[in-house]
Formats: structure tokens, sequence, C-alpha cells
């Protein structure tokens, strides 16, 4: 199946012959960092490949349109509850530079005892199930060969299923999951000697499977009161874990720490958290950085979230990292919607491309107070370890409460999670394996009682689904109301259909925000806001950002509403775009063939500004391409312009009409074409008509090549002048 | 508990290492904490575990679940349900499949203490699949 950038994902040809799918490869897959890479008109130290296909940021198109690609794996999460509609946000976010797609799973299901199967909708999350696994690894197995690049698919291994959920994580190709015993006794109260002993055996198939492992110890500073006091115990966190994973047999460089930097503006965030990223990066060198965006302070404003995300990237850069995680703007009001994932990953693209090569000439002054600040976390982070074993080691110490207390260790405010031995989820499951217990399969942990001589485990039954994967058996629904074929159903008329209805989380929901200014204060503001929203026949209309200018000069709001009716896209009349011709290809022309226009404003007219920005070289016009330009002035009569234009023999003539009475503009147009005709020059002259009211149709109805409306730019004029005259050239 | 932070008294016996020494304790500590669990997960196993298992050896996970809550019941999950799974199939001569698809159905549980008598070997591989 391949992917046309002009055709949507089909998501029916996606759900086909789902059970003889196979991934085509297992394991992680790192960006191919380039050296000094040249991209357009700069030297890079910190790219990687770029892609096939790709949209650059909004700046791009005054370099050269390049969309460099950073060294770091870049991540977005991405899980509405419909997996059937987040593959095409996952597409879009391949696009903008995402590799790493991270599938949060459905409310519940860490305790649920076993795999969840077919399709049913979740809860700020997705049912991790194997057909959705499928499905969506075989969406991104297509949208990789569009983008030109591998891309991670990564979910959960935690929960009372770990085992199983590593098992088919391996053989359904997600290349990274988290997996934390800590997370699950601390979070999710799993029994921790469930939530151990299933680890192990989890993370050595993981290993097996070349996947990379995330760490939890990032929940700490989301569930402290005071984030930024839990530093030395998240390092005690990761340190459990990865010792754990590394003891289970995964590789050093598999193993990831998840970090986030613990504070926020109005905090003094770098001061605090550059000193704590730097001692994680000294204590844990060989194993990799997976650096998240801060989520516990963003509130309901996307632009707070934006700037606190930056200051996080800085830390990246300056530290270094290995996976840029993002968190979206609007996490803080709402599941994330389509165009936040999006802009997170810009975010990110963006601060990280605009660092690149900072240590070159920006250094971290290691001694100093910030060397006194990374010892002292290391300091108390070894004191939490020598209390742990103190206590009677990891278990004691959890009964104890040792973990995410508010306070500064060795400070303690008696606030930690207590959990018990014999208690949570899944308490009095594990028993003791008998001497001659035995498990007939290969990358199994732990004691196997195998018969010597075995050349594979899974010899003894014929062989295990990681040796052949046709032996994996598939369950495609088993609930026949709540299913992906179900929802496809109820929105298959807009889809056959080809109606168009706003969405920003599943297809169709109709979902709009409006941003408002109101010059009154907050409480009064609120009520009009809704009442605007009502009367523009918004449905179900709600507040979901409020930002006070001045308790009685503003409020700013964000409203979001349904839209109830559905858009025919052949009920549209829809212009038409010209193509444009990059700058250099106009440069390249202009430099090869001198082009020389006249302009004016016609008739009785004073203004100005717009033919001004058409040409002045400071607004990108025609100046800037290298064309001669002859501006003559405002108010110009007609004839005094086709004069100018034989004088200097001009290959064009630019006639401006911005304020129109009784069709002026028209008027004035067929007078241009007439006396060209007349003067004989009509066959060598471009002519182009602008003005607020001008269309290309009005222009070319008058008789003149094109016309320009409200919002042309220079390089528009320039594409088209260059076209024109190319095919003049050729003819 | 509730103890004020007494950081600089507690520190004494590590303000003379160096940072290298400060940081190799760090992990000797983690190491002394990690192996005593990590011994538990080696001679311990779970329900998830042993779904695991039989998830590897070709089972869906609904049979996988039927078959574990049988081990469970009867008292055999330290055994390894793949082992009960292997044992019922040499003892009746079926394949794996049949054997477990029995077995997930309430079948052979009164025979299994006799399949799980049957010895195994290098040798015996190949004679179910």
């Amino acid at each position: 199946m391949e992917l046309k950038k002009n055709e949507k994902l089909n998501i029916e040809e996606i759900l086909k012959d789902l059970e003889k799918y196979r991934p085509r490869r297992r394991g992680w897959h790192w960006r191919e960092k380039v050296e000094n890479q040249k991209i357009g008109p700069f030297e890079y130290r910190e790219t990687s490949k770029s892609l096939k296909n790709s949209i650059p940021l909004p700046a791009a198109k005054y370099f050269g349109g390049i969309d460099p690609q950073p060294d770091y794996v870049i991540t977005t999460e991405i899980a509405s509850g419909r997996f059937e509609d987040d593959i095409r946000r996952m597409r879009m976010a391949a696009w903008h530079g995402a590799d790493h797609i991270m599938v949060i799973r459905t409310a519940g299901q860490s305790h649920f005892d076993g795999l969840i199967e077919g399709t049913p909708e979740g809860v700020g999350g997705v049912p991790i199930t194997r057909k959705q696994l499928r499905a969506t690894r075989k969406a991104l197995d297509i949208i990789e060969d569009e983008v030109g690049r591998p891309i991670n698919f990564h979910s959960y291994v935690s929960g009372v299923a770990g085992p199983e959920v590593a098992v088919l994580f391996a053989e359904e190709g997600v290349n990274g999951a988290h997996q934390d015993p800590q997370y699950n006794v601390l979070y999710r109260n799993v029994n921790m000697v469930r939530s151990f002993v299933d680890a192990a055996v989890a993370k050595n198939i993981m290993a097996w499977a070349g996947m990379i492992q995330i760490d939890g110890a990032h929940n700490a500073n989301a569930t402290a009161r005071e984030a930024w006091k839990v530093m030395p115990e998240l390092m005690v966190q990761h340190a459990i874990n990865a010792m754990y994973s590394l003891k289970v047999g995964m590789k050093k460089e598999n193993i990831c720490l998840s970090t986030v930097p613990p504070t926020a503006p109005p905090a003094p965030c770098i001061r605090l958290d550059l000193p704590y990223a730097v001692a994680l990066r000294e204590l844990f060198r060989g194993f990799r950085m997976r650096a998240q965006m801060n989520t516990k302070y963003i509130e309901s404003s996307t632009r707070e979230a934006t700037v606190t995300h930056v200051l996080n990237l800085l830390i990246s850069r300056l530290t270094g990292a290995d996976i840029q995680s993002t968190i979206t703007p609007d996490e803080g009001r709402n599941v994330p919607w389509h165009y936040f994932n999006i802009q997170a990953v810009d975010t990110a693209k963006q601060a990280l491309v605009g660092m690149d090569g900072l240590t070159e000439m920006v250094q971290i002054k290691r001694d100093g107070p910030l060397g006194e600040k990374v010892r002292e976390l290391k300091e108390r982070a070894v004191l939490f370890l020598e209390e742990i074993l103190e206590a009677g080691g990891y278990f004691k110490a959890v009964e104890m409460g040792f973990f995410v207390d508010s306070g500064f260790y060795p400070e303690r405010n008696g606030d930690g999670i207590v959990r018990k031995i014999d208690g949570g989820v899944g308490a009095g499951t594990v028993v003791k394996r008998d001497e001659d217990y035995l498990a007939p399969v290969c990358h199994h942990f732990g004691y196997n009682n195998l018969p010597e001589g075995l050349e594979h485990p899974c010899d003894l039954i014929g062989g295990c689904t990681l040796c052949y994967p046709d032996k994996i058996a598939y369950i495609d629904e088993l609930d026949e109301k709540d299913n992906v074929h179900v929802r496809l159903e109820e929105t298959q008329e807009i889809r056959e259909k080809g109606l168009i209805k706003p969405e920003v989380e599943w297809f169709a929901d109709g979902i709009v925000c409006m941003n408002i200014f109101l010059p009154v204060g907050e409480e009064v503001a609120e009520a009009a806001g809704l009442e605007i929203a009502r009367r523009l026949g918004l449905v179900d209309a709600e507040i979901i950002h409020r930002e006070i200018m001045h308790p009685s000069e503003g409020t700013y709001l964000e409203i979001k509403g349904k839209v109830p009716f559905a858009i025919d896209p052949s009920s549209l009349t829809i212009p038409k775009k010209p193509e444009m011709l990059s700058p250099e290809e106009i440069i390249n022309f202009v430099k090869d063939n001198p082009v020389k226009i006249v302009a004016a404003t016609v008739g009785e007219d004073e203004h100005s500004v717009g033919l001004r920005e058409i040409i002045d070289i400071k607004h990108g016009g025609l100046e800037g391409f290298g064309i001669e330009c002859h501006y003559l002035g405002t108010s110009v009569p007609v004839e005094k312009v086709v004069d100018a234009a034989i004088e200097i023999d001009a290959d064009a003539i630019l006639i401006s009409t911005i304020i129109t009475h009784a069709d002026i503009h028209r008027i004035n147009m067929r007078k241009l074409h007439e006396l060209c005709v007349e003067k004989g020059i009509r066959d060598r002259v471009v002519l182009v008509g602008g003005g607020t009211q001008v269309t290309d149709d009005i222009a070319r109805e008058s008789g003149l090549d094109a016309g320009f409306g409200r919002g042309t730019k220079g390089i528009h004029v320039a594409s088209f002048l260059v076209k024109k005259l190319r095919e003049k050239k050729k003819s | 508990m509730q103890r004020k932070d007494d950081f600089e008294i507690r520190r004494k016996h590590l303000s003379h290492l160096t940072e290298e020494e400060l940081e190799k304790r760090f992990w000797e500590l983690t190491e002394k904490i990690v192996e005593p669990l990590i011994e538990l997960a080696r001679t311990h196993t779970s329900p998830s575990i042993e779904r695991s298992v039989l998830l590897r050896m070709g089972f869906d996970s609904l049979t996988a679940k039927a078959i574990v809550e049988k081990c469970v019941e009867k008292g055999l999950l330290g055994k390894g349900a793949g082992h009960v799974v292997l044992k019922y199939a040499l003892y009746k001569n079926i394949t794996i499949k049949e054997a477990g698809e029995r077995l997930a159905k309430g079948d052979g549980w009164d025979e299994i203490d006799r399949a799980m008598a049957v010895k195994i070997s290098a040798a015996s591989a190949g004679k179910v699949v």
C-alpha cells in the first residue's frame, strides 16, 4: 500500500487483511546524525538525515523552504480514544518531524489482568489490543515510507499484565515502551512483589525485541506537591529501574531515563533545573536521556505552555538528550487536539534547530554554584539509597512511605505514598517456581528447568511465536457493539459524500475554537462570550481559556463549540491558486534575462501603498529579485504609463487601481490594453492590474494578462512575470 | 515520617569522597538494593508471566487466560502453565494447540497428575507440535 500526498489515509484499506499483517521490522531506530550538514544556505552541527516529504516551519520560505531535522528523536503522544482517527494525526505529525509516536492507554487498562482484544473505544487513551496495534503499525509502516524515515511506535508495558503486553509488543513490531515496576507500585497501586517479578520477564522480552525502555520516574514530578524537591528521589528511582533492567539483560543504550525539568516560570526554572539535568547526565553516563517537557505547571494558556517548553528545550540542548518528547500546549485544558500535537512537534523542531551548535559557543560553568548544586544532589541521592538499605531494602522503604515525599531529601514531610507488601492489585498472586518449573518458549527470564542438550527451548513445542511469527493467534473483535467498524458506520455518509466538518479530535466532531477579546471584565466577558457563541449557532459552547487583560478594560477568551452542519465541497467555488516559483528560480531568470517594468497608480487615485509593497525591496517586492522598476507615482494617466513603457522598452506594465467607483478599474484596465494594441507593443509587453477589488478574472476580462487582489505579495507578481516572460521567449 | 533537613550532618561521611567515588558509591548501593529483587523475580512466577508463556506458545489471550486460571485453581502455577500444556500433549499424544484448548475448556484436569509424571528430555523435542 502506497500513500499519495494528495490522498487521505484509507482506514478501510488499513483494516483489511489485518490477520495476515506482519510488522516489517523490530527494534528502535535512532536518527542518523549528519556531521556539518549543508542544508540550503547553512551548515548545521546537530541535524540528521532530511525527510523525503515534510512540512517545514513557516519561516522556511525565507531560506529556500528548508526543513532541517534535529539529531534528537522527536516524540508526540497521540491517543484520543479512537485509533482510527489517531492514525491521521500520526501522519500529520510525521510530516512535521515526529518519529516517535506514543500511544497512551485507556483509563483502567493497567488494572486489567490480561489482554484486551478488539477495538473498543477508550477514555483518555486507547485500549491497547493486538488489532489496534497491528492496524496502527500498518499505517505507520506506510507513513514512514511516505516521509522517508522509520517511525518508532511506543506504548506502555505496565500494570498487571506486563509480561503479556511485552510479548504482544514484541510480536507486533512496537519499538519502545514505558516499563518501570516502581510506576505500577507508586501510581497504579499494583502489588509490589507482582510488579517487580513481572517486570523482569517483560524487560527480558523487550530486550530481545530491541525495544527501548523509558522509565516512569518523571511521574514523581507531576505528583509531588513541590516538584523541584523530589530531585534526589528521582535519581534513586531512575537508578533502581536502570540497574534492574541491566541485571535482566537489557542493553544500557536501550535504557532511557524519562526526565523532566521540574519547574516552570515564574520560578527561576533554568537555575533550578539545570544543575539537576547536569547531575543526572553525569551519574547516568551511557544511558539514554528521554527529555520530557513539563506538564505539572501547564494551565489553559497554550502560549505560556509553549514558552515553558522552549526553556525545557534549552536545557536539552545544553545538556544533551536522545529523545525529545513533547507535551501539547493544550494538555492543561483538554485531551490534545490535532493541531496542538503538530504545534508541539514544531516547537521542538524549531527550538532545537534554532539552537543548533549552541554548545560550540556557550558552555555550562561546571564550577561555581552549578557544580556545588550538582554535588549536593548526588550526595542527597546517595543518602537516600543508604537509608533504603538501612530500612531493610526497597519493599520496606515503600511500606515506610519513602517515595514521593514532598520534602527535599533528607527532609521528610510525611506525605509520601505508602504501599504494603501484601496490598494492591494482584496481591498474593505470585508463586515460587517449583524445581521442575518449565517454560517451553524462548527468551524467558528466570529459572527454567529445561532438559539438557536442547538447542532452543521452543523445540519442545515445535517453535514459539518469537521464532515463528506465523504461530501468533489473532483475535479480531469480541464486542459487536463497541468496535471500529460500528464507529466508522456512524460517519460513513459524511466520508462517502466527502462532506466537510471541522474536527479537533475525532472525525467530524464539529469542534471549532474562537478567539475573542471583549472590552469588559472577566465575569461579564464570559457571559457575553457564551452568548456570542450561541448566536453564532455553536452548540455546547464552553470557555476553555480566559486571560485578564485588565480588570475592567478587557478579557481575552478562547471558546469552543460544535458546528451543527457539514459543508459539501461541490457547493463551493474554489479560486485557482497560481503556482509560485521559488525566489532562487526568479532571481536566476532575471540575472540571465534582465527585466524592466513600469508601474503606476492610474486614474485619479492617490493611493500608493499597495503598489509600493509589490515593488519595494524592503517588502520583499520585485526589486528584491533584481527586476528594474520604474515607479511613476499616483494619479498617472494611462497614456503616460504606456509612453513610459515604450521609452524604456519595458517588459511589463503594472497598474494599480485601488479605490474604484462605477467600474472605473475595469475601464482603466481595458484602456491600458487597447492603448498598447494601438501603439503596437501589446505583443511585447505583459500587462498586470492590481488593487483591492481586482481579481484575476476581472483583469483578464478587461484584456490584461493577470490581475492581483488583496493579500498579494511581490513574489506572486514576480513569479507570474517570470513564467509569462519565459513563455514569450519560447514562442 | 517527618524530619527536618539534616543534610549537613548526614553528609559528613561523604564529604571527603571525590566525585568519582561518590558516583561509584551511588551505583554500588543501587546494586545492593536491586539484587534481592532480581533474585525474587528469577525464582517466582505470576499469572501474567504464565499467560505470556502461553501466548508465545501460540495461544490467543482468551485461551491463555482460561488455562492459567485452571492452573492457579489446581495449584500448578509453580510448575509453569506451558509445562502443564506440554505434558498433557505428550501424555495424550495430541498437538499443543489441542491440548491447550481442551485444558482451557476444563477438560483433562482429572488426568493432569498422571500427565505431569511424563518425563521429558531433549529427545522430547519434535514429539509434539
